[in-house]
């Protein structure tokens, strides 16, 4: 058995996996497509991350402005979170494995006004880079301390904190040699349904963000950026928790593409 | 000029959100025993017509009378509130099911329609589109939307009474009778 040199551990004959060299090329040459162009979502159309491939529409998606239903959405309250749920290393008798860490920050619109008392959830890895799920066949261990599921109400301000462990990275089958960089789930609720958002929370300076075609779907560098949460040592607790900042901003617009003084299209 | 308050880009939900945003209850916005309860289900479909066993849908409505409820309680079904909210993932088929009312028209339709977000593994963005509730053999219904689609594509908007009280939607991501798609505009 190999441990360190890069082989497949463990792995069982299958079709042959292309190469992260294979990945990298693909996304490069994208990225050179869409260079200078705003843009906040990824395109659904994002070959490199292969799953995509028959799961994204091929038609123009029709533009229009949002009626009522569409304009709101659905309230939650404190019968629907406990303030228990945010923090993750809390529910089982024990304390879990990996490095505590809170996070926390503000959900805003795109003027800059706080999102309050809407529900955010997050799910995520343990610190060994293992989800509790049925189809995580990740061969690290599971933690019986650490579910990995939090839930909170963003406060008045828009601001909201989760106390967990660090998610470890984890291999996923994409291509050879596949891994994710460590991240968190986190699904948001806007004041409008057109602000509903699902996305992924990323830690500074992962040197597996050039090498992942999730996080590389993002074509614009600086849209990337914003998935990536700042280490911030004001929020370190002493002698218990790293700290990190992340702010979320929804602003409801879908549209692909922002007016841009490259769009040259 | 580059605003420091850009939108947060959007990520697949991936693979293992099951344990996570399921909750009990979900799927039935109001008890399926009640006598004005409809089931609203269907299947989701991948580009080759292969059943997606992990997606999940969200359902936005108003009640029978067309008003939008705005309290808590979405999460909480033990206290039998409706609050216009569902989830459901679908099943290893791609099945899903709620249980709801028929929504009450809200201007400028002029029939009930929900709001459905569909999340996926693979759907590096979710989708948004509209499920029409309508009967079996009734023509479409003047309507902003359905007026500009189209023809060829608006009955992929239309949730069909397949029996009493149930209303067939399917949702194909891709390829034929592929669903019409929606995203919003800013107004300027
Ligand atoms: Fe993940």
């Amino acid at each position: 058995m190999s441990t360190s040199t890069g082989q497949d551990h463990g792995a069982v004959a299958g079709p042959a996996l292309e190469s992260q060299a294979t990945i990298d090329a693909e996304v490069a040459s994208i990225h050179e497509r869409y260079a200078g162009r705003r843009a906040n979502h990824p395109p659904r159309d994002f070959a490199p991350y292969r799953s995509s491939a028959l799961r994204h529409p091929t038609h123009e998606l029709v533009t229009l402005f949002p009626e009522e239903i569409e304009r709101t959405s659905p309230a939650f309250g404190h019968v629907d979170v406990d303030p228990y749920e945010s923090d993750l290393t809390i529910q089982h008798t024990g304390e879990p494995l990996g490095e505590r860490m809170t996070v926390t920050g503000r959900v805003l619109d795109g003027d800059g006004r706080p999102v309050r008392n809407q529900l955010i959830e997050i799910w995520q890895a343990n610190a060994g880079g293992r989800y509790i799920h049925k189809r995580d066949q990740h061969p690290a261990p599971l933690d019986p301390n650490f579910t990995g599921v939090g839930r909170a109400l963003t406060g008045d301000d828009g601001s909201y904190r989760f106390t967990t462990v660090k998610p470890g990275p984890y291999p996923w089958k994409n291509h050879r040699n596949a891994w994710r960089p460590a991240h968190i789930h986190f699904s948001l609720f806007g004041q409008a349904f057109t602000q509903r958002l699902v996305t992924q929370m990323y830690f500074p300076g992962d040197p597996l963000f050039a090498l992942d075609p999730i996080y590389q779907s993002i074509t614009d560098p600086r849209a990337r950026e914003r998935l990536v949460a700042a280490y911030d040592h004001d929020e370190t607790v002493p002698e218990f928790s790293m700290g990190y900042r992340w702010d979320i901003v929804l602003t409801g617009s879908t549209a692909t593409w922002m007016e841009d003084e490259h769009d040259d299209e | 000029m580059t605003s420091d308050l850009g939108q947060t880009p959007s990520q697949t939900v991936g693979p293992f959100f099951g344990y996570a945003l399921p909750f009990a209850g979900g799927p039935q916005l109001v008890a399926p025993s009640r006598a004005d309860a409809v089931v609203l289900h269907g299947v989701v479909l991948d580009g080759d017509g292969l059943p997606v066993p992990d997606a999940l849908l969200e359902l936005w409505q108003a009640d029978a009378d067309g008003a939008l409820v705005q309290r808590a309680g979405s999460r909480a079904r033990e206290l039998g509130r409706f609050t216009g909210f569902g989830r459901s993932a679908v099943d290893v088929d791609g099945h899903y099911e709620f249980a709801t009312v028929l929504p009450g028209a809200v201007a400028p339709s002029t029939t009930g329609w929900a709001l459905i977000t569909v999340f996926a593994r693979g759907l590096l963005h979710h989708l948004f589109t509209r499920a029409y509730f309508l009967d079996a053999d009734a023509a479409l219904p003047a309507d902003p939307l359905l007026d500009r689609v189209d023809p060829a594509r608006r009955e992929t908007l239309i949730a069909r009474a397949d029996g009493p009280g149930s209303y067939r939607f399917d949702i194909r991501l891709q390829g034929e009778g592929e669903t019409v798609f929606l995203e919003y505009a800013d107004r300027a």
